[in-house]
């Protein structure tokens, strides 16, 4: 059987992981390659490496760090973050990632989707969207968050996939930061639409709303979480021991 | 040394590094010379099965990893190259393969249930099929690797090495003789993965 992905994301800045890490284990908590080691040693199914710098030089940094923790984690690495063009994938594919999610390049310009897919293959795009309830609607944010782009999400996630989309990540904006589980309701909509490996995102705040979520959504594919993971509040060996004393198939 | 084919598909950073982490002299390179004189071949891949044939055979690699499996020289393909060693493929029209494992690549989707995902994204337990294959030497059945792929292997007979549960049967690898495949990536399956490796290196 094939088994439920957990996948800690990391934010990179200026070469360095932010959010404050909060490990005994390691001497520099904030250095991309220890904690991928340290995330790929402990059980983590995939890394996901979110590049949150804005200038040209820092993203130069980034590609250099990517380069050193693709060359000696030997897990599926994901990178996001600034992805505009087909020239952003082979930037990030060349440095040793495997798949490359896409967010505000692609509500600019859906056919980024397309054109990547024809050239790298659907398993490589994978399609990330942050989505908050407005009014009753689930509208879909562009910008981090910050903008309201009135799309309506799952029309968004179904045209997406039909673009060459092979994943997609849910990012629950109304449940992100406050660790009170997984947006069930959510996933269960985009399920019911979207036929291609759907990766949950935000609001996981114990082991406990991992269970619920494979549980009450069997059809997703896999966690994604940032701060529970970083700060140490659950490691990845606890979670999978909880996963699999209820029955969720995992790799251990 | 061991000769990572380089014939315009895929990226090769991922199996070179993993390569160098096990201590292997690995080169990726598409010259005829340097892949006639290794002392191993990889045979990489990702994409579509004609497309790839076709690069393989417009460069002439095909009769040069042919060649040297036929003389009993250790060759591992990986993913699309698996594929690539068996008779022939259904993706998007019929294709000629390498012919050096029996087999046929079909559609998953001709057969899988409709609860299952396609591709099959993820990790998947190992059932190995033949213990003994010399690459699964360090390999434990149950053990998990990394698979993306939307085609798979069938009618490979007594050459079936491996396989995951995934709604059927799915073969993970194959092996006659000195010649071997996974359908997995190796390269991304952490320890499992690089233990694999190891052991194709240590041939």
């Amino acid at each position: 059987m094939i088994t439920k992905r957990i996948i800690p994301c990391l934010d990179v800045r200026d070469g360095r992981v932010v959010k404050g890490v909060n490990f005994a284990a390691l001497a520099d908590v904030s250095s991309p390659v220890e904690l991928g080691r340290y995330y790929s040693e402990n059980g983590a199914d995939e890394l996901v490496f979110y590049d949150i710098t804005a200038s040209a030089e820092d993203r130069a940094l980034f590609t250099d760090i990517l380069t050193q923790v693709a060359s000696t984690i030997f897990i599926p690495l994901t990178v996001g973050g600034g992805i505009n063009s087909v020239a952003d994938f082979e930037r990030v594919l060349s440095c040793g990632a495997d798949k490359v999610s896409v967010n505000s390049g692609a509500l600019r310009r859906p056919e980024l989707i397309s054109e990547a897919a024809k050239k790298y293959g659907s398993q490589c795009v994978v399609l990330s969207v942050d989505i908050k309830r407005v009014d009753g609607e689930l509208h879909v944010y562009a910008r981090g968050g910050r903008e309201d782009t009135g799309m309506e999400a799952i029309d968004w996630l179904r045209r997406g996939v039909d673009l060459g989309a092979g994943e997609v990540v849910v990012n629950s904006i109304d449940t992100d930061g406050v660790k009170g589980g997984f947006d069930i309701e959510l996933l269960r909509a985009v399920c019911e639409e979207v036929k291609v490996p759907v990766v949950a995102s935000g609001g996981a705040g114990s082991a406990d709303h991992f269970v619920e979520l494979f549980r009450d959504v069997p059809e997703v594919d896999a966690g994604l979480a940032a701060s529970i993971f970083h700060f140490g509040e659950v490691s990845i060996a606890e979670l999978k021991k909880a996963l699999d004393e209820n029955g969720i198939i995992v790799r251990r | 040394m061991t000769a990572i084919v380089d014939y315009g598909v895929g990226n090769l950073f991922s199996l070179k590094s993993s390569l160098g982490f096990v201590g292997a002299d690995a080169e990726v390179t598409g010259d005829e010379r340097k892949i006639r004189a290794a002392d191993k071949i990889i045979l990489p891949g990702v994409g579509a099965f004609g497309d790839a044939a076709k690069k393989l055979r417009e460069r002439g690699l095909d009769a040069v990893v042919c060649d040297a499996a036929r003389r009993g020289k250790p060759l591992l393909g990986i993913c699309l190259g698996m594929q690539l060693l068996l008779d022939k493929s259904l993706e998007f029209g019929e294709h000629e393969g390498l012919c050096l494992v029996p087999g046929t690549v079909r559609p998953l989707s001709e057969v899988l249930p409709d609860t299952y995902k396609i591709p099959q994204i993820g990790w998947n337990a190992l059932r190995l099929t033949r213990p003994d294959c010399p690459i699964f030497k360090y390999v434990n059945d149950g053990e998990c690797v990394y698979f993306v792929h939307s085609y798979h292997a069938v009618d490979c007979a007594g050459s079936l090495a491996a396989t995951v549960e995934y709604g059927i049967d799915v073969t993970a690898a194959v092996w006659r003789d000195n010649v071997f495949g996974c359908q997995f990536h190796p390269e991304k399956s952490g320890e499992v993965g690089l233990n694999i490796l190891r052991a194709f290196c240590e041939l």
